[in-house]
């Protein structure tokens, strides 16, 4: 049975005119299926964060046709493009992006309180037991600002699982951390798009981390090279 | 997006910069305090200052006034009823000031669901005699208790009790400056002499004192028989019907009613009284604008401190926006965050205005020209309260707003591409 189709890029181009017209993007088209681990490599510049935020729906100025589970997202209003962020996309930033005036816990359950579909004692405990998996249940009250590099991008990773998304997004998670915390961050990745089913996207220009993903699609000035 | 969460979240950004949301919410404290305290301090000085005359000044008067006829023989005739005349030197004729049948005026009045009470009036020229010296005077026959009840009188009396006048035959209340003059005491028998040239002893038994100095050289008060005796008239004899009425603004419509009706002379409050009326209205406007500019000011304080943590929330923006939250809930954030600062020091500033209200309340303020004051005068006035509010919350919701927009149009892209 074929796999269900999760995000669906067809011929994407982007360009910035400032000053000059630039190409950023040309004719980007991939598909990523329910539980793929895709990894996007590609220089500096190559347009691969660029390629990130459209697909996030962040960024709403490009040509071509996204799909998000089989929605077009084009011509959508801002409210519609912030439920679907809300919805379906988890994101994971390079910069952790906690908000410092919040504890880890409550960083976690912010999408959860926008998405408003479960109590808040049971957003609560869904919180508490994604940061156990992760392992650092016991800094669930602390605030942000206290908390380790490696501790913050792991609650960022649990807020992006909040809303039980079908694809997780990663810009540079590892570029911020050292071996160690990299390994945890992959491997938790891994356990998330096996055990949960997740689809997994990350950018990254840390090669060792993308050659242990099961697809790498690699830009190179705008364009995906084929391997 | 629940109500509960959108203010969790306004409140840990606050409590994130509680520093300035406080200097914020005293800055809105302070200016809805002192625009209560300054609007309700204007409208007691306004009061103070009205009543000064319009308490003690009928809303209507009826009267006969000295005027040349207004009908000549020549209107009257016939043979001349189509054409025009002039008549030049016309000269008044001699009226007499007695109004008639007043008291059956005074029945019809008392009857009239529009005023409030009817007080009689003589008012008479007489020359206070001090040595060899004569004073010039003019002698109020008035009736004590209508006086006092619609006019304050009794508020005026400086020494010695209105009442005694009604009770001491002959008795008089001699105004504060000419008793200065004449060095009178409370008891002395001083004496008066008529126009008609006739001589009357007369005892003091109070002093009146209006904050007006002209006035209190020259008025005096006697009972209205007393009045009556010293011109010689029998006890009809009335020169002037006060009336005060329920609604003064009814005035000038019902002088003209009476005037009519009575066939008397009818002068009502703001035709007799215009420039207290302007005087008041312009005052208060000042007091306004003063007020307006304070609040506005505080208002600008708000705008610039949402403005700062906007600029410094700005990854927090982005964030919220990248995890699912929309401009709308954004924008309800900061516009919660702008609202509670208002409504906060707007409560805060109407505790302060009525304290600083009170304060101003019990300052001493003494003058020979106000008897009844011993402290500056305040309006404790709802109004001023309810204004404040719904402007303090107005100006607020507009600070805020303007900066919420900007905070909801926050691209997150380019934010987290910039770091």
């Amino acid at each position: 049975m074929e796999k269900q189709i999760i995000l669906e890029a067809r011929s994407i181009c982007k360009s910035f005119y400032n000053p000059v017209k630039v190409d950023v993007l040309k004719d980007v088209s991939f598909k990523l299926s329910r539980g793929d681990y895709a990894s996007i490599i590609g220089k500096s510049g190559s347009g691969k964060s660029t390629l990130l935020y459209i697909l996030s729906t962040m960024d709403t100025e490009f040509s071509g046709t996204l799909l998000i589970n089989g929605v077009d997202v084009k011509n959508k209003s801002d409210m519609e493009l912030a439920d679907i962020r809300n919805e379906q996309i988890g994101f994971v930033f390079q910069f952790h992006y906690l908000l410092n005036e919040f504890t880890a816990l409550k960083n976690v359950m912010l999408p959860g309180y926008k998405l408003n579909k479960v109590s808040e004692e049971e957003l609560e405990h869904n919180a508490f037991k994604l940061l156990k998996n992760l392992g650092i249940d016991g800094l669930a009250h602390k605030m942000a600002y206290q908390l380790s590099g490696g501790e913050k991008q792991r609650v960022a990773i649990a807020r992006a699982m909040i809303n039980d998304p079908l694809i997780i997004m990663c810009d540079e998670p590892t570029g911020n951390l050292d071996n160690k915390n990299s390994e945890i961050v992959f491997n938790i990745f891994k356990e998330l798009t096996e055990t949960y089913n997740k689809t997994l996207l990350v950018v990254t220009h840390d090669l060792d981390f993308a050659h242990k993903t099961e697809r790498i699609i690699e830009l190179d000035d705008g364009k995906i090279v084929d391997r | 997006m629940k109500v509960k969460h959108i203010t969790e979240i306004s409140g840990a950004l606050m409590r994130a910069r509680w520093r300035q949301t406080l200097v914020a919410a005293v800055g809105v404290m302070f200016s809805i305090g002192l625009f209560i305290a300054l609007l309700g301090f204007m409208e007691g000085l306004n009061q103070l200052l009205d009543g000064l005359v319009l308490n003690r000044t009928p809303h209507i008067r009826l009267y006969n006034d000295i005027l040349p006829s207004k009908i000549q023989p020549i209107d009257i005739s016939k043979d001349f009823k189509n054409h025009h005349n002039f008549i030049s030197s016309v000269k008044p004729t001699n009226t007499r000031k007695e109004l008639y049948n007043v008291q059956q005026i005074i029945n019809t009045l008392n009857k009239d669901q529009r005023v409030l009470g009817v007080a009689p009036k003589i008012t008479t020229q007489v020359f206070y005699n001090l040595g060899n010296i004569d004073l010039n005077g003019i002698i109020n026959g008035v009736d004590t208790e209508k006086e006092s009840k619609l006019f304050s009188f009794s508020d005026y009396v400086v020494g010695g009790n209105a009442q005694d006048l009604k009770i001491v035959s002959n008795s008089i209340i001699l105004g504060s400056g000419a008793a200065d003059i004449m060095r009178a005491k409370l008891g002395d028998i001083i004496t008066v002499t008529s126009t008609e040239g006739e001589q009357f002893n007369l005892k003091i038994v109070g002093f009146f004192q209006s904050g007006i100095a002209e006035i209190d050289k020259v008025q005096s008060f006697a009972s209205l028989a007393t009045t009556q005796k010293i011109l010689g008239e029998n006890s009809n004899y009335i020169s002037d019907i006060q009336i005060k009425l329920k609604d003064i603004k009814q005035a000038p419509a019902m002088a003209e009613e009476y005037r009519t009706y009575f066939k008397v002379d009818a002068e009502d409050i703001q035709t007799a009284n215009a420039q207290f009326e302007t005087g008041s209205n312009v005052r208060s406007i000042i007091s306004y604008a003063v007020g307006i500019t304070l609040l506005i000011v505080s208002g600008f304080g708000i705008y610039n401190i949402l403005n700062m943590l906007i600029y410094e929330k700005m990854d927090t923006i982005a964030i919220l926006k990248a995890t699912g939250f929309a401009g709308a809930d954004v924008k309800k954030i900061f516009i919660t965050i702008s609202l509670s600062i208002g409504i906060a020091g707007a409560l805060a500033g109407l505790i302060l205005g009525f304290l600083l209200s009170l304060v101003i309340d019990a300052i001493p303020f003494n003058t020979t020209s106000l008897p009844t004051v011993t402290t500056y005068p305040i309006d404790y006035g709802i109004q001023y309260y309810i204004i404040a509010a719904l402007f303090a919350i107005g100006t607020t919701y507009l600070a805020g707003w303007f900066p919420a927009r900007k905070a909801s149009m926050v691209d997150p892209v380019i934010i987290i591409r910039g770091k």
